[in-house]
């Protein structure tokens, strides 16, 4: 057996260890020990009114974004498990695309339907809809990266589930939204609840989407991740650490939420 | 609006029950396409026009002019070499984590998952906090090759620890005693009895992590930014396309790194099933 003997074993370890300290802990270590090297001029930056409204605009965007992906992931789910449909393989397929995609070219896809000279760009100019440039562009950048999160955590609980209890539900007399509030909803709610966690950290985070379609307007439509890159290309790096260590005591807190309903999810 | 409903029904035959259940799928599927539609599919659709707005001859000078067709090459090599990378790194990894016991694993089993969790720019940020120009170990690692390997080594860290574990988890370890008790040596046991059940997962874990770094942006720009002929990878150049204004331009090398990622997808998931046959 490979890793019976010690020194193979104590090999692997050593390897695995030492692989992710230098790739990953020491290098997130540094990122505290830079932000607080200046923690004055760091926190400053941060709390300048250009570092707040990123900062504001990156939640206010995930908190649109994430329930509208999370309706849409649970009724997709429960179409492609539930019914039957011509076309399923290739919505399976598209729900899919995100992750086949790099970002800068999902900003590049929707700038060229909804910029001002966009495929959409006449009518929304008459109608007076600003989309690219602004807060609904940077919301559909971080639909398209979220999308796929919520409905591949519910599609595999829903199989496992069945649908014996919706069906008993349905017998005795319950309408639809009853058997799904009651009896769909609380089986799949763990899933629900870590595809949301997955897909509030990516909408939280997302940078290459949404640095094309939003413009990057100081102050308007920068989020937290352009406003860290901006820091940091003018030398205001003690800024852009604190900025990065912010986003990264998130992503530690949704690690452990993550963690807390995958332990749910299999109990 | 309600009553004219009421009429037409009181006057239609009356409806099998399961009639409203199928009228909400069908409702569902719509505005699941309708959504679907806005986000994706007519983006994807408006990408592809673009692409060959200036004919067929702009569209192949798009990728095949010097830096194009450089930038080309280095995302898919670099991709290749990090998907190998990971091949290692993350069975070693997963077998560590599953096999070994140490004080801390726990811990190190859910560290895993930070890549996933961090975006990518403070991904970047934290590795040129160590291998940067200040970098308090001398190694400066920044705006080289070297560094568009490790941001997306970074990056694609999760994918095949996390594909693996799970199978290495259920693995029978009685096959591996008894190849042992027969005689055959620890390599000869890993090669022929766990690497054959191990490959599916591999494979699979392998090409997320492509496709994941065929795309990369966000942990490359301060760390490896994107230097022609030297660092520059196919969403650096596309971006800087947007930026001079050429759409058509960037929307070429767009759909050309679209194609890459989902022939290569293809490829993968041939040899996922191929492997899986063969697993025994």
């Amino acid at each position: 057996m490979l890793g019976s003997s010690r020194k193979s074993r104590w090999g692997l370890r050593g390897f695995a260890l030492g692989y992710l300290a230098l790739l990953l802990l020491v290098p997130l270590g540094m990122i505290f020990f830079r932000a607080f090297e200046h923690v004055g001029p760091a926190l400053s930056a941060l709390t300048s009114p250009d570092g707040l409204h990123a900062f504001y605009l990156t939640v206010l965007v995930a908190a649109i974004a994430v329930p509208l992906n999370t309706i849409f992931g649970v009724g997709c789910a429960l179409l492609l498990v539930r019914t039957e449909f011509r076309g399923k393989a290739l919505i399976n397929a598209i729900i899919d695309l995100p992750f086949a995609i790099s970002p800068v070219v999902i900003g590049l896809s929707l700038l060229l339907v909804y910029s001002q000279t966009g495929w959409f760009g006449d009518w929304l100019n008459a109608n007076g809809f600003r989309v690219a440039f602004a807060l609904p562009g940077i919301v559909l950048a971080t639909i398209f990266v979220t999308l796929p999160f919520v409905v591949r955590e519910v599609v595999p609980v829903l199989h496992e589930i069945g649908d014996e209890q919706e069906q008993a539900a349905r017998t005795l007399g319950a309408n639809w939204w009853q058997t799904f509030w009651r009896i769909t909803l609380p089986a799949i709610r763990w899933g629900v609840s870590y595809g949301v966690v997955i897909a509030t950290a990516r909408a939280l985070g997302e940078f290459g989407a949404v640095a094309v379609i939003s413009g990057r307007i100081v102050g308007q439509t920068q989020t937290a991740t352009i406003w860290i890159q901006q820091e940091f290309q003018n030398f205001d790096q003690a800024g852009a650490y604190m900025g990065a260590v912010v986003l990264a005591l998130i992503a530690v807190s949704i690690l452990i939420a993550m963690n807390l309903f995958k332990r749910k999810e299999a109990t | 609006m309600t009553s004219a409903v009421a009429d037409t029904s009181s006057a239609a035959p009356p409806r099998p029950a399961s009639l409203p259940r199928l009228g909400g799928a069908a409702l569902g599927r719509g505005l699941v396409v309708a959504y679907l539609s806005i986000i994706v599919l007519i983006p994807i659709a408006a990408l592809v026009a673009q692409s060959t707005d200036g004919g067929w001859s702009a569209f192949w000078n798009a990728i095949s002019n010097p830096e194009a067709w450089w930038a080309l090459k280095w995302t898919v090599i670099a991709s290749l070499i990090v998907v190998v990378i990971n091949v290692f790194a993350g069975t070693i990894i997963a077998w560590v984590l599953v096999r070994d016991k140490f004080p801390g694993k726990a811990a190190l089993n859910g560290v895993i998952d930070l890549p996933f969790a961090l975006p990518t720019i403070v991904a970047g940020i934290t590795l040129l906090a160590l291998y940067g120009p200040n970098s308090p170990i001398g190694i400066h690692a920044a705006y080289t090759k070297a560094a568009v390997i490790m941001a997306l080594l970074f990056v694609t860290l999760p994918f095949v620890v996390r594909t693996v574990q799970p199978v290495l988890m259920e693995l029978d370890l009685e096959m591996e005693e008894a190849a042992a008790s027969l005689g055959a040596s620890p390599f000869t046991t890993f090669r022929r009895i766990i690497l054959p059940s191990l490959m599916p997962a591999i494979l699979a874990g392998s090409a997320l992590a492509f496709a994941r770094a065929i795309g990369e942006f966000g942990s490359l720009v301060l760390f490896a930014g994107f230097i022609a002929f030297k660092t520059e990878v196919m969403s650096g150049l596309i971006y800087q396309g947007i930026g001079s204004g050429n759409l058509t331009g960037a929307a070429a090398q767009s759909v050309i790194l679209l194609v890459i990622a989902l022939v290569f997808l293809l490829i993968f998931g041939r040899l996922t099933k191929w492997s899986l046959r063969h697993a025994g």
